[in-house]
């Protein structure tokens, strides 16, 4: 483009404007979303809440199972306002029943 | 230390083995076993879902800090997945101990424990349908 804005980028050079993130679906969860796992496109600097709405635009149900899901990113247990980076794996525990 | 998924039947043996040392004068074993019904429907068989590579990392977690809160020296954890028939092991503990009141607590805090935080989730299937269980009350904790 021959024309610039000349607002300063709100990113550093180099940064994601937006990031992608693999989400997991386990037991009634993978029923609901009808899958597995779903990869996410978010705005940089997203947390797990910004992701959990976006989810619930594609599944009617899904918003009222939320408060009963518990979040991992990478493997670890974190809260809801978690930021979240490209590449991370963002799991949704439903309610566990091993043993 | 044993800590595994499978999908195959537990070697309850094995595990035993792996515990039985000689500085240690008791084993304490825990199976969780496939019941015929929930609370009173009858039960055909039941599916077991991980999310495998955390459930092995927590797995090793509540292990180590069995080992650690009561000085064990050999503890083994399996679980299955897969589809299991009644009476089949879903899970199956060995601890062994200098004395048995810490081969006791230890297995019982891992059997306890996972229950609460490790990412297994059995599926019921009946005559007409299946539920996957997922208990609100286990829900486990952030951070």
């Amino acid at each position: 483009m021959p024309e610039t804005k000349l607002t300063p980028p709100t990113e550093p050079t180099g940064a994601p404007a937006t990031i992608n993130v693999r989400v997991l679906f386990f037991a009634s969860l993978a029923d609901l979303m009808g899958g597995r796992q779903r990869s996410l496109a978010l705005a940089a600097h997203a947390t797990v809440s910004d992701a959990l709405r976006e989810l619930a635009q594609s599944a009617p149900d899904f918003a009222s199972r939320v408060p009963h899901v518990s979040f991992a990113v990478n493997e670890a247990f974190v809260g809801a306002d978690t930021p979240l980076s490209d590449g991370d794996e963002l799991a949704l525990i439903p309610p566990v029943s091993g043993g | 230390m044993i800590v595994e998924l499978t999908s195959e039947p537990i070697d309850v043996p094995r595990l035993i083995a792996h515990v039985n040392k000689p500085s240690n004068g008791g084993i304490c074993t825990f199976l969780g076993v496939v019941r015929d019904n929930a609370e009173g429907r009858p039960v055909v068989k039941l599916g077991y879902e991980a999310y495998e590579s955390m459930a092995v990392a927590q797995m090793r977690a509540i292990v180590q800090e069995a080992m650690q809160r009561w000085g064990l020296d050999a503890v083994a954890l399996s679980h299955r997945t897969g589809e299991l028939q009644i009476g089949e092991a879903s899970v199956a503990i060995a601890v062994g101990a200098p004395h048995r009141a810490e081969a006791f607590e230890a297995c019982r805090f891992i059997i306890d424990t996972l229950k609460t935080r490790v990412p297994i989730w059995k599926k019921e299937f009946f005559q007409d349908g299946a539920v996957w269980v997922e208990p609100v009350s286990s829900q486990p904790s952030a951070g």
